[in-house]
């Protein structure tokens, strides 16, 4: 038991070198701006550019959209399987996967080709219908995450029985989806909303093939013209990712105990 | 239809008239999956469909078989090729690699605080992916790079010198591993974690020793979800550009890239030969996950 323990420490110590090395170097770097001394110069400039605050806004717009529109198709969709319509679950949950088989890119690809300025449903004919079509496509790129964060926290509550509670009480549809289930799975949606958000903020391919002036693409700019720059994007971005997990995991200790109900 | 309008009927028999509940339930039934499905079906089925097709079509319409023939150009070969290697070798590095630190922290005897300190950072990093991550080994092994420096100073390796760039396959590899690993670990922990104590207590009564329950009980069990997980791995590497783009520009020809460059520009000049690509690209990743699904079947027999 000894060796296997020493042996874990050094795969654990391995791993975390490979790990911090780059936010490290990265950090080292993004801070190296000024000759012969560390400074934020590299943060001030960034954070001081009028192009990376606009692109910025607008990818958070976007991202907020997205989570808007995840929910609308998801929630109603994953409360239906449950209550009235197990059946369908395998294919639901094989469409939700299909974005994790079709990259991103063919995704984003056929858009063009179907919705493009000469088709019946012209997307790409002005900005606002483009700036749909990419909240479509982050939407379609983030359902994975966000079915299965919706699915996992009904799993956890007993739907039917909330339900009929409900009915019994005469709420309608709109009030039992509203009012009933969605602030019981409102901390699943949440989660699934982060890591939307993480996803989203920094897409690069969607944007930058639909020409929007999102971060991911600023991101792509800047790293092809500058030297410093980049690395502190790097550790703002990275920042960002941790900040999203981290609010998952804190929102995951509000989430209901119940697990594990028989329906 | 006809089957669902039977099930209702059944249904409907035992509470309340069939004629009250066709009015009534028909619609509802499959009010509340419409939106999800008229969204899938118009933003991911069609789109991929109408890829598909174009793949056998030519300018005119009609059907050819031109354009997948025409994959065998050897550029086009070339890129997939050296997709389907930088996906493959960092699908299988960071399989192993996830695999032995899943194993360190969940059997290693390690303190507890490493186990979920590792958990929440494996988040983190496997959603670290795209153009930031470029920039971060750009930062570390790029030829300015801290590694790449204190490599050469501190140690007197100068590993451009032997012949490394971060601008090729193992550069490429080496910058995808950083969101391979904590993939691995965040799906192979549960595993893990579904292997009994009771096993190992069974094994070690009928008196295997520590090499053997690993060789007859762990490696059988966990095999069908580790080979499933490379697999997701792999389909995850080959789809990916955003990190590979702002890593190498387009020096480095994999499949992705050119596929972007043809969406751009009709770099290839022939607007269908770009969906031969995208179809060879599903018809990769389709592939992969049929793998993927039929391990998955596999593996849930034991870790229930």
């Amino acid at each position: 038991m000894k060796t296997g323990r020493f042996w874990a420490w050094v795969v654990f110590i391995l791993g975390a070198a490979y790990f911090f090395i780059p936010l490290i170097a990265t950090a080292e770097f993004s801070m190296r701006m000024r000759r012969g001394a560390y400074s934020f110069d590299a943060y001030q400039i960034v954070l001081g550019d009028a192009r990376f605050q606009a692109t910025f806004m607008y990818s958070v717009v976007a991202a907020i959209f997205t989570i808007i529109l995840g929910v609308l198709v998801v929630v109603p969709a994953a409360y239906w399987i449950r209550l009235r319509l197990p059946q369908l679950r395998p294919i639901v949950e094989f469409i939700t996967l299909l974005p994790l088989v079709i990259p991103a890119i063919v995704i984003v690809f056929g858009y063009i080709r179907m919705y493009g300025s000469n088709s019946p449903l012209p997307f790409l004919a002005n900005d606002t219908a483009t700036n749909a079509l990419l909240v479509i496509g982050y939407a379609t790129l983030s359902l994975p995450y966000m079915y299965r964060a919706v699915d996992t926290g009904l799993r956890t509550i007993d739907v039917r029985t909330l339900t009929e509670a409900a009915q019994i009480l005469g709420a309608g549809w709109s009030t039992i989806i509203t009012r009933v289930i969605l602030p019981n799975v409102l901390i699943a949606v949440l989660s699934g909303a982060f890591l939307t958000f993480a996803i989203v903020i920094g897409e690069f391919t969607m944007a930058s093939l639909l020409n929007r002036p999102a971060f991911g693409p600023y991101l792509q700019n800047i790293g092809a013209n500058r030297a410093y720059e980049p690395a502190a994007l790097a550790i703002i971005a990275f920042a960002i990712t941790w900040g999203c997990m981290s609010l998952i995991q804190i929102l995951s200790r509000f989430a209901p105990k119940s697990a594990n109900r028989p329906n | 239809m006809t089957d669902l309008s039977l099930s209702n009927q059944t249904i409907a028999g035992k509470t309340a008239p069939p004629s009250e509940a066709r009015a009534l339930r028909l619609p509802t039934q499959w009010i509340g999956v419409a939106p999800f499905f008229i969204f899938a079906v118009m933003f991911l089925i069609l789109p991929t469909l109408y890829l598909m097709l174009g793949a056998f079509q030519n300018e005119a319409g009609e059907f050819t078989l031109e354009n997948l023939i025409a994959l065998s150009e050897p550029n086009i070969v070339a890129a997939y090729l050296i997709s389907i290697k930088v996906s493959l070798a960092s699908a299988l590095i960071g399989a192993f690699a996830g695999l032995a630190i899943a194993v360190a922290i969940v059997r290693g005897g390690l303190p507890n605080w490493i186990r979920s300190a590792t958990l929440t950072f494996s988040g983190v990093a496997s959603n670290f992916a795209g153009v930031p991550l470029a920039f971060a080994f750009l930062a570390t092994l790029g030829r300015l790079g801290l590694a790449t420096v204190i490599l050469n100073t501190v140690f007197g390796l100068n590993i451009y010198a032997h012949g490394f760039n971060i601008l090729s396959f193992w550069g490429l590899t080496l910058t995808y591993v950083y969101f391979q690993i904590p993939l691995m670990v965040v799906i192979i922990v549960p595993a893990i974690d579904g292997l009994k104590k009771e096993w190992g207590e069974a094994a070690a009564t009928l008196g295997a020793t520590t090499a053997q329950y690993w060789r007859m009980v762990v490696i059988p069990v966990i095999w069908p979800s580790f080979l499933g997980t490379v697999i997701l791995l792999f389909a995850n590497a080959f789809g990916a550009i955003a990190t590979a783009y702002a890593l190498t520009g387009s020096s480095l020809n994999i499949v992705p890239i050119l596929l972007y460059a043809q969406i751009r520009g009709d770099v290839l000049h022939n607007a269908h030969l770009g969906y031969a690509i995208a179809f060879g690209m599903i018809v990769i990743t389709g592939l992969a996950n049929v793998f993927y699904i039929w391990f998955r079947t596999r593996s849930e027999r034991w870790l229930k």
